[in-house]
């Protein structure tokens, strides 16, 4: 007959100890509960209103502007090739400077709304000038 | 489970199928009726001039003073951000003047023309059709693009220096230092550059792609002439038909893309 002796010691200590590792634990999630950051909503310029549509479908900007600034990158730095195409068949430059900045000019509004809310850090911003407007 | 080999061998063979139904399946699609969204297309902007290679042709006679190529120093660095350092050593430039002597090491006969050896020489990248620099670098941030451009992608560039190393013009410049606080005024057209990246004359890619010279060229007043190199009937074959021209450090193999009128 094996020995059926499974006593815990100090059983309220590691209770006691367990409830307040849990409760440690999960703070943030209770704390905030409720409390999410509304989600950010980009301002659009008089300009990019008045266009009523972007290069695609603001859905499909919403989801892949990223990768469709890489691409466009790629294709004017590698391909010497400037213009886009879309499928209704408007011409743009492809070019973050001087067609995506033109209408959003309002930086801070627009691309740091949403970046700041997802807490992503492009490093367009490193060597592209945020504002072509600004001085002319 | 001791069909399991054969029930793998079934398994794979159906996955095989299906791997080549596919345009099957699309040719069904497009049948009934279904259409493929249409794609987005790039292209060159009718207004881009194009060439096999791009090259230049300097008439030094017509620079007799730095003063002379100021103005062209200035229309490049300005148009393309590049900062000024007063410290030599972190020296960033695209297009600069140097003597006789260091434009052209080894052609230095004894009794020279005094004004062929005082004279102020322009240098920048030649955009050698054979460049040393694109091979060395190990990312392949510098190309030799389709219109014979050594092109440089800042987004590519680790700045690891090799390329500079295997530049035998000294044609490019690293950025040691943040670069932006020391533009004195930002093209907001186009971009900075970023520390730690390197630099140099991308022979005005950005305005060739809209139809117009390169800003160099077009503050010349015809001093520089611009055009493709294997074009028989350009502007830059007229001339270098029309007069002698020698090239940098030619003995190197390089071939530079930008030729002299001494
Ligand atoms: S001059 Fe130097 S940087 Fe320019 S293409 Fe030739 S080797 Fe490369
Ligand atoms: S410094 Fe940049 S461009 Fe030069 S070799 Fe390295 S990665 Fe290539
Ligand atoms: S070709 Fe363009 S980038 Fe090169 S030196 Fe002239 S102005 Fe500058």
């Amino acid at each position: 007959m094996p020995t059926n002796n499974k006593r815990m010691y100090d059983k309220g200590m590691v209770l006691a100890g367990l409830v307040i590792f849990v409760v440690v634990v999960t703070f943030p999630f209770w704390y905030n509960l409720g409390k999410a950051a509304p989600p950010p909503e980009p301002v659009l310029t008089e300009k990019a209103k008045a266009a009523e549509k972007c290069v695609e479908s603001t859905e499909f900007m919403k989801a892949e502007h990223m990768q469709l600034l890489d691409v466009w990158r790629d294709t004017v730095v590698r391909d010497a090739k400037r213009a886009y195409i879309n499928p209704e068949g408007k011409t743009y430059m492809m070019s973050l400077s001087n067609t995506c900045l033109d209408c959003h000019d309002n930086k801070a509004d627009f691309c740091d709304k949403c970046h700041n809310y997802a807490s992503v850090r492009p490093y367009c911003w490193d060597c592209h000038i945020d504002n072509p407007k600004e001085t002319e | 489970m001791k069909s399991s080999r054969r029930r793998f061998l079934k398994l794979a063979g159906i996955a095989a199928l299906g791997l080549g139904s596919r345009p099957v399946v699309d040719a069904a699609y497009a049948a009934v009726g279904g259409q493929a969204a249409p794609e987005p297309k790039v292209g060159r902007q009718p207004e881009a001039l194009t060439a096999k290679q791009w090259a230049m042709v300097i008439d030094t006679r017509r620079f007799e003073s730095a003063a002379d190529m100021e103005p062209l120093i200035e229309a490049c660095h300005s148009i393309h951000n590049v900062p000024h350092f007063e410290n030599k050593r972190h020296e960033i430039k695209w297009i600069w003047e140097t003597e006789y002597k260091h434009a052209f090491p080894g052609k230095e006969n004894d009794f020279l023309p005094w004004e062929v050896k005082e004279r102020p020489y322009l240098v920048l990248c030649n955009h050698c059709e054979n460049p040393p620099c694109v091979r060395a670098c190990p990312t392949k941030a510098t190309f030799k693009n389709e219109n014979g451009i050594v092109v440089m992608d800042f987004h590519r560039c680790i700045g690891c220096r090799f390329c500079m190393a295997a530049c035998p013009f000294g044609s490019r410049s690293f950025n040691f230092r943040d670069p932006r606080p020391f533009v004195a005024e930002t093209n907001k057209k186009f971009p900075t550059r970023m520390k730690g990246v390197v630099e140099k004359c991308n022979f005005c890619a950005e305005r060739l792609a809209e139809g117009k010279m390169p800003a160099c060229v077009e503050a010349s007043d015809g001093a520089l002439v611009f055009g493709d190199l294997y074009d028989p009937q350009s502007k830059v074959r007229q001339v270098l038909n029309d007069n002698y021209t020698i090239r940098r450090k030619q003995e190197l193999g390089t071939s530079p893309a930008v030729y002299y009128i001494v």
